[in-house]
């Protein structure tokens, strides 16, 4: 089956990629872009690594098809920090030692920013069902919940 | 945010110990740029794909490649055939024994498929259909056995055997007949059979946990490329990058010095990647097609075929005097191999004792093969299986005789000296003042609710430390390079830079710190036993001394003095008194700029075999409340208790131990694997194999008690470990607290437990 030609808009950069018909999402920004800071942790949408946000919604990129991507609007954790300058929730996640291995963090940080653009005055019990299809396995979820938190009083300015 | 700690008093003060600087890795993590095992990619690369067994137990017959090598597309194919045979022979300590003639059956199978998911062929091909396709066309011919995957199987006298010819080692005199226990371990002090007389009170239970998957977040992965000329680059994301070069060397009859192996970054490991999997086939595949191979797993062939940690059943017995003495302990305990030997009962049985003074103690540990994958190391491998069973039979023994568990725990500790069973010497303090420090915590004294219970445990885990190796490299502009060949599960970059700093003088952020490659820093061991700060650690400050001594030298040098009369502080060479001369300091940064005429580069490297490491002791306190319907337990309080020594940098000490935690409390309640009749895992992904998510927590309090290591330069201890420990008895007893049930069995699922509650009131 030839491949399909897909143009979508990926943090703000019209882009132009091949897809395979049953390519995900998530394999045409690893494998075919090279965007490899989306993670793939399952693959059957449970774990939240490879969230990225689609026309303002944050979805599980390993369950969305690569042609659904077609004159879409993606956000990949590539695009969150303006050049040097760190997004409010990359920088907490910094300070509070939000991170250990690191290899979730990219779908945190997706799904917090989320939170916080809907929501910049969340309750730690808010925080905690807004993340909880992010898996995290090294840090119990405390850092992440008092970084998102710290992000929150950010934001507010 | 730099806040500086305050000194306590008789406590060196640092100036980069003790802080909470920025990891150095940090900005690539949180900006999606730092590359994991699967993120490498080199021209030409080939995908990697495994044929595995869908039997739990069969013989191969016959594995037929051949369709499968005609399919366009398809560039390398192997079998266990492939790879050369190893010897049969056990090697290493006896609380950590390896096999080769089992870690490369376990790789690729020979003459048996021992579990679902063991693998049988490994394809290398342009792309995944075509990879896929080539599996489809690999004709398999099996013979398929009888299986065994719970303990009871395994034990059962008629049962099938992994192994025809497996003699229980470890039973004097040996045995007959085959079974499928591989080991026996046994340990005894006093007078054990006698002493229950002396016994005011005797409690004797038995108990269960099941395998649990280590489950971090990133899957297996790597990328192997084998050159013409016999030379191979490795990227592997691995607790020990040397540890993956040496077993896929071993495995594939290469070199040591053939395989430069490159860390990426590791997405979790726990234990779990201290093991091999993919990397020889990898580097078979690459050798054979000539292109460079990357494989991966998917998260259900993460389930089927790699960790997970020991089921276990236990039976304790405790003696104790109406005053809550102890005066006996008897521990029997059975750890699930998988299918290979291998478990981590040695270190079980001897750890859940190691916390007590006890005079009369007999502990036997059975290794038993089974139907499932080899286990593998996870967090304190084999101690939080026979804490829970202890501890919890601790927990009965104090609530019988009225007593406080922590003030049990502190008349029955263990003494500073004291001789461990299994050849240890308990020498560093620490234990009684985490006890203390929980014992105040406000926690201890919250008033609970309906429905609400507190349990208590603590624990032991021995640590380790280890060789490592580090280079120290001074730059011209001043600043300073550091490596070590630990990979960076949790901030350790951070700390070995602050120790650099803290070593030399200078500021945090003039100390750039990386994990390098096997061709580029000494032999490293793996990350893994807690070791890294305190062992790596010890490396690095030992490169940096050399480079102190150095940068003296060079001052007297340019003063033309005696080294002996130059002094290093705070980051420059001063001249030791006044009668040395009148001579302006040299700082790191002056001298760094006049290399060139004080002897060219100034670096050096550190290694060495560690030793002084100190145990990780841990104590928790754990607030539940159960729903009495449902029996869906609600952690509402957790406080862990560790000490580190002197922790280097307290945001990942407080992290280990919160993440250590919360993998207890999955552990306790919600995770577990499992099997059909069929032999064949039924829960092999995130949805049925429940992690705890952020809604199912509380914030965790970390009591970081600080009774500094007097054998490391820091004060060091490790931390990684412990907390894991006593999280799941904890629990458990909050469970039995709240509803006056005692949950013997592991998980503490909602359906168990609510039987249980529902069979109490029927009692009633």
């Amino acid at each position: 089956m030839s491949k399909m030609h897909i143009t979508t808009s990926i943090n703000g950069d019209t882009t132009e990629f091949l897809a395979e018909a049953d390519q995900t999402l998530l394999s045409a920004l690893r494998d075919n872009l090279r965007l490899t800071g989306t993670k793939e942790g399952c693959g059957s949408g449970d774990c939240g690594a490879c969230s990225v946000r689609v026309d303002g919604r944050v979805v599980c990129s390993c369950l969305m098809l690569a042609p659904e991507a077609q004159d879409r609007a993606i956000e990949t954790i590539e695009g969150m920090a303006d050049g040097d300058n760190l997004h409010p929730v990359q920088r907490r996640f910094l300070e509070e030692a939000a991170l250990q291995c690191g290899f979730c963090t990219p779908g945190f940080l997706i799904a917090a920013r989320d939170l916080l653009d809907r929501n910049p005055n969340p309750t730690e019990t808010e925080i905690r069902f807004w993340l909880a299809g992010n898996l995290c396995r090294c840090t119990g979820y405390d850092k992440i919940v008092r970084a998102v938190q710290k992000a929150a009083e950010d934001v507010r300015g | 945010m730099n806040e500086r700690v305050k000194t306590p008093e008789g406590r060196p003060y640092y100036k980069e110990i003790g802080t909470r600087p920025i990891r150095p890795d940090g900005v690539e993590k949180v900006t999606g740029s730092a590359r994991f095992g699967d993120d490498f990619t080199l021209p030409g690369t080939l995908v990697g794909k495994i044929l595995r067994s869908p039997h739990p137990h069969a013989r191969l017959i016959s594995v037929d490649t051949s369709n499968a090598k005609k399919i366009a597309g398809v560039k390398a194919i192997v079998t266990g055939s492939d790879f050369p045979d190893q010897p049969f022979a056990y090697t290493g300590p006896a609380v950590l024994e390896r096999n080769m003639w089992h870690v490369t059956r376990n790789v690729i199978a020979r003459e048996k498929v021992l579990y679902e998911g063991h693998a049988v062929a490994a394809v290398a091909a342009v792309d995944e259909k075509t990879a896929s396709a080539a599996l489809q066309a690999i004709a398999v011919e099996y013979e398929i056995l009888p299986h065994v995957t719970t303990l009871d199987e395994a034990l059962a006298p008629d049962a099938v055997l992994l192994f025809e010819d497996m003699i229980t080692r470890g039973v004097e005199p040996a045995p007959e007949k085959p079974t499928n226990i591989a080991r026996r371990a046994n340990y005894e002090k006093g007078q054990i059979d006698t002493a229950w007389s002396s016994a005011d009170l005797i409690v004797e239970r038995s108990y269960e946990t099941k395998p649990v998957h280590q489950g971090y977040i990133e899957p297996h992965a790597c990328l192997a490329h084998y050159h013409p000329d016999g030379q191979a680059d490795l990227y592997t994301s691995s607790q020990g990058h040397f540890q993956m070069r040496a077993l896929t060397a071993t495995l594939t009859g290469m070199r040591l010095t053939d395989i430069r192996a490159i860390p990426a970054e590791i997405g979790g490991g726990f234990g779990g990647k201290t093991v091999v999997y993919l990397e020889p086939l990898a580097m078979m595949l690459s050798k054979m097609s000539g292109f460079p191979v990357r494989m991966k797993m998917t998260r259900s062939e993460v389930f089927k075929a790699s960790g997970p940690a020991a089921g276990t059943k236990a039976r304790i017995k405790l003696g104790a005097k109406k005053n809550g003495t102890l005066v006996a302990a008897e521990v029997e305990m059975y750890y699930e191999a998988g299918a290979f030997p291998g478990s981590p009962f040695v270190n079980g049985v001897l750890c859940c004792v190691a916390p007590y003074t006890i005079p009369n103690v007999r502990l036997t540990g059975w290794d038993v093969v089974a139907n499932r994958p080899k286990v593998a190391a996870y967090r304190a491998p084999g101690s939080p299986q026979s804490n829970f069973a202890f501890e919890s039979t601790v927990d009965i023994v104090c609530k019988k005789l009225g007593l406080d568990p922590i003030a049990f725990r502190k008349m029955n500790a263990v003494q500073v000296g004291a001789e461990l069973l299994g050849g240890r010497q308990l020498n560093h303090e620490g234990y009684l003042q985490l006890l203390e420090a929980t014992e105040r915590h406000p926690q201890y004294a919250t008033e609970l609710g309906p429905n609400q219970g507190r349990g208590f445990a603590a624990g032991y885990w021995p640590n380790a430390g280890g060789e490592s190796g580090a280079t120290v490299y001074v730059n011209a502009d001043g600043t300073v390079n550091i490596a070590t060949g630990s990979p960076d599960i949790g901030g350790s970059r951070a700390s070995m830079a602050q120790m650099t700093a803290e070593t030399l003088g200078i500021s945090y952020d003039r100390v750039r710190s990386a994990v390098n490659d096997t061709t580029s820093v000494p032999f490293t061991h793996v990350t893994g036993g807690s070791r890294v700060t305190f062992a790596t650690g010890k490396a690095v400050v030992a490169a940096c001394e050399t480079v102190i001594a150095d940068l003296r030298a060079r001052a007297a040098k340019i003063w033309d003095v005696d080294v002996d009369a130059v002094d290093w502080r705070e980051g420059a060479a001063h001249p030791s008194s006044s009668n040395v001369g009148d001579f302006d300091p040299l700082t790191l940064g002056d001298l760094a700029a006049r290399a060139t005429e004080t002897g060219g580069p100034i670096g050096s490297s550190g290694a060495l075999n560690a030793t002084g490491h100190a145990p990780g002791f841990s104590a928790a306190l754990c607030d539940v409340e159960v729903d009495p319907e449902t029996g869906h337990v609600k952690i509402i309080r957790f406080t862990v208790a560790q000490d580190a020594g002197v922790a280097i940098h307290p945001s990942y000490v407080e992290g280990q131990m919160q993440g250590a935690v919360v993998q207890g409390i999955g552990w306790a309640l919600s995770e577990e694997y499992i099997y059909g009749p069929d032999g064949r895992l039924q829960n092999h992904g995130f949805l049925d194999y429940r992690m705890p998510v952020a809604s199912d927590l509380p914030m965790i309090d970390p009591i970081v008690v600080e009774v500094p290591n007097p054998d490391h330069p820091f004060g060091v201890k490790g931390v990684a470990e412990a907390g894991m420990v006593t999280a799941m008895a904890s629990v458990a007893n909050a469970v039995a607290d709240a509803v006056d049930r005692r949950m013997t069995s592991l998980p503490i699922s909602p359906p168990k437990l609510a039987k249980e509650i529902a069979a109490g009131k029927a009692a009633m």
